[in-house]
């Protein structure tokens, strides 16, 4: 579904990426870790193609197409979400309007047929419920005025409502107490599927303690230097990253809090 | 139809107002002088009063000034080069009905989207018509009647309604007001006349459609409405020109009365051809509205203004009864090399006066948009409260924005408040929509929209539609 050759990209001029590999396939889920700095952020805004990342060798393709050549718009149409580590406002712009814009962008671009109006507004009262947001939530401003939690929430409920092919999720466990990051990995959970991939950005290994990933990658220094199973977030969540990034063992863990 | 092909075509069809109606025209000599005035009044029959009017005002222009102090360029306007007085000639025997209106002219307002033939019309919306200097038709005339509103063009109102024209016509904005100002009182050509007797809530949206068309022309219409005790009124106005090369001059007045008790609503929605890119042509938009409250009357303005290289105009409310309202809210929108340069006066002479300002500037391209306003307490307006809120919008780095506001209060009971704000549509704004497959132009017009969305919701709801597809279209470009 999304493979991802010897990427290198560059930020302001920086070379942040030095050539990374990843291969993800339908129904997998890959949490990606590493401390601050490691490009997990870059990697994911070069994914859904923010202006100033810029790539610069290295191939990803999608579902067999070139990702690089396509315009950010596109490649959400083609089924790629990202789920933001810090979602913005846009007052004035109710929920409801801006995900039926969305919906109605997407489902146009594939083909398939709109929802009426009342179908909408069902399918949007359903997913609100599901990750816990009331349905006033649906005429508010696009995070306006949310509070953290909320803003994640919201971000998952638009994740539901689109449903795509490849899910990243940009440490959307940050800053969540641990009632809003249990509705988060509900709202995964429920769209994991045979045909649906995750990437999951995380600083932590505590969303990987609700979702079970089928691989976990370590980034450091813009490249992947270890990948294994899920029993590897918990290694890390002992030692920490220094015994990889310096090839040395170490038993204090710098993150552990 | 594809994805291209819609693009495709509205991007050739910027500026969909711009077309020309080819009918024949009656139309003056270039230049101003007391004979171009006696001949416009003689046009219309005008009594003697009328006449007299004119030419005092006509004098007045003479010794006055262009005002300066605006925050706007153009260049010096030769008023010997416009023509004052242009009417189809098929309008020369004054059509009593539709079916013996030119049926070119109604093509025109049936390309604009206006229904005029009242079996097809919205329901509940009565439009007098107007294309350059005479009123073609007013719709729902003798419903309108039947409930003892007069709805008619001004110039038959002087001729009609003498009374109410001696009583109120210059009442509101003086003839010796501002310089466009008098001299829309000198060569005024038409515009709507609106009566609303003691105790009516007016049974329809009363609305005036302006058209320029003919080259060279100035257009200035002349809008008088007067809301008797206890009665409401809701008016709305649109205005469109073709796309031409050259500037015109449109320098309209609009008094309002409101009586004891009485409510005027008034919307805008002002898409004069703004210019092309690169600030050829365009309509300069000065005008001077303003409204005057009794006791516990209420104004409220409510204006959109898309068009026009240049707008100045500041609708005002002047306060004068105890517990009056006033209200003013407004969009704005320069792209391209257009200026506005637009705010309101809210003059609180009574006590207990309220006002409200919102206004929202939106500039794109090379767009210089100014708010100027002012809150006047005096000292007389124990316990006036005004709440003013300005916020600008910028979207590229080529446009500005400015705040002029100006606050006299002499009275210490008074509360003002002003709040004022300035943003940009922001990158990752515009990020978040692409991210969910909404393509940039759209996400423009649909953060702008939300901008304005604490204005819309004062227009009348077919309005409201309208203004937000009219950003949509004006916004086209504007991005990257």
């Amino acid at each position: 579904m999304l493979n991802i050759t010897n990427l290198k990209a560059n930020v302001d001029g920086k070379e942040i990426l030095k050539g990374l590999n990843i291969d993800v396939k339908p129904g997998e889920v890959h949490a990606i870790m590493g401390p601050n700095g490691s490009g997990k952020s870059t990697l994911s805004n070069v994914l859904a193609g923010r202006d100033k990342y810029e790539a610069t060798a290295g191939t990803i393709t999608f579902g067999g197409k070139d990702l690089l050549a396509l315009e950010p718009e596109d490649r959400a149409r083609e089924g790629i979400f990202l789920a933001f580590q810090y979602p913005v406002e846009i007052p004035g712009v109710s929920n409801l309007e801006f995900l039926k814009t969305s919906l109605e962008c997407l489902h146009a671009y594939q083909n398939k047929p709109l929802l009426s109006a009342v179908e909408f507004l069902k399918l949007a009262r359903e997913k609100c419920k599901l990750v816990d947001l009331h349905t006033d939530f649906l005429k508010r401003g696009v995070n306006e005025g949310f509070s953290g939690g909320e803003k994640k929430r919201n971000e998952i409920m638009q994740m539901l409502m689109l449903e795509p092919k490849l899910c990243l999720l940009d440490e959307t466990d940050s800053g969540l107490d641990i009632d809003a990051l249990k509705v988060v990995a509900d709202g995964i959970n429920t769209l994991r599927s045979p045909d649906r991939a995750f990437i999951l950005i995380t600083h932590y290994q505590r969303l990987l303690d609700y979702v079970q990933p089928d691989f976990v990658h370590v980034l450091s220094d813009g490249q992947i230097v270890k990948s294994g199973g899920s029993e590897l977030a918990l290694e890390l969540e002992e030692k920490g990253y220094s015994w990889l990034e310096s090839g040395t063992e170490q038993s204090a863990n710098p993150l552990k809090v | 139809m594809s994805d291209n092909t819609v693009i495709d075509e509205r991007i050739n069809s910027k500026y969909e107002a711009g077309f020309i109606t080819d009918v024949e025209m009656q139309t003056f000599d270039p230049g101003l002088n007391e004979n171009v005035i006696r001949k416009i009044s003689a046009k219309k029959n005008e009594p003697e009063f009328m006449l007299e009017w004119r030419l005092d005002a006509y004098r007045q222009w003479l010794e006055m000034e262009r005002p300066a102090w605006a925050q706007v360029n153009y260049p010096e306007i030769d008023f010997d080069a416009i023509a004052y007085y242009s009417s189809p000639k098929s309008q020369e025997d004054a059509p009593k009905s539709l079916a013996e209106v030119d049926p070119e002219l109604l093509r025109t307002y049936e390309k604009l989207g206006i229904p005029l033939h009242e079996q097809e019309a919205l329901a509940g919306v009565a439009v007098d018509i107007v294309f350059d200097s005479v009123s073609i038709i007013t719709t729902f005339k003798e419903k309108l009647a039947e409930s003892g509103v007069i709805f008619c063009s001004l110039s038959e109102a002087v001729i009609e309604h003498p009374e109410l024209i001696k009583k109120y016509l210059g009442s509101v904005v003086p003839v010796n007001d501002n310089f466009y100002a008098a001299l829309n009182c000198a060569v005024f050509s038409d515009g709507s006349f609106v009566y609303i007797p003691k105790g009516v809530k007016c049974p329809m949206e009363l609305s005036t459609y302006f058209r320029i068309n003919e080259m060279n022309t100035g257009q200035f219409e002349r809008t008088l409405i007067i809301a008797d005790e206890g009665s409401y009124v809701s008016y709305l106005e649109g205005c469109t020109a073709p796309s031409r090369d050259e500037n015109q001059l449109h320098g309209a007045v609009v008094e309002l009365v409101a009586l004891k008790g009485a409510q005027i609503k008034y919307s805008t929605v002002q898409n004069w051809y703004p210019g092309d890119e690169n600030g050829k042509g365009g309509i300069y938009n000065f005008v001077t509205k303003r409204g005057i409250c009794h006791d516990d009357a209420k104004v409220s303005w409510t204006q959109v203004e898309t068009g026009s290289a240049i707008t100045w105009k500041y609708p005002s409310v002047v306060l004068l009864g105890d517990n009056s309202v006033g209200e003013f809210y407004s969009v704005a929108l320069t792209r391209n090399a257009q200026q506005a340069d637009t705010g309101t006066k809210m003059i609180h002479l009574g006590r207990n006066t309220r006002s409200t300002i919102i206004s929202k500037g939106i500039s794109a391209g090379k767009g210089s948009n100014s708010y100027r306003g002012l809150v006047n307490i005096s000292p007389r307006a124990e316990g006036a409260r005004n709440f003013t809120q300005c916020d600008s919008l910028l979207i590229g780095d080529k446009c500005s924005a400015n705040t002029f506001p100006y606050i006299v209060s002499k009275n210490p009971s008074a509360i003002v408040e002003h709040e004022a704000t300035t943003s940009k549509v922001s990158d990752d704004q515009l990020f978040l929509c692409q991210q969910r497959g909404i393509d940039p132009e759209k996400a423009v017009s649909m953060i702008v929209n939300g901008f304005c969305k604490s204005v819309f919701k004062e227009l009348p709801m077919e309005f409201a539609m309208e203004a937000g597809k009219l950003l949509e279209v004006s916004l086209e470009g504007s991005v990257g």
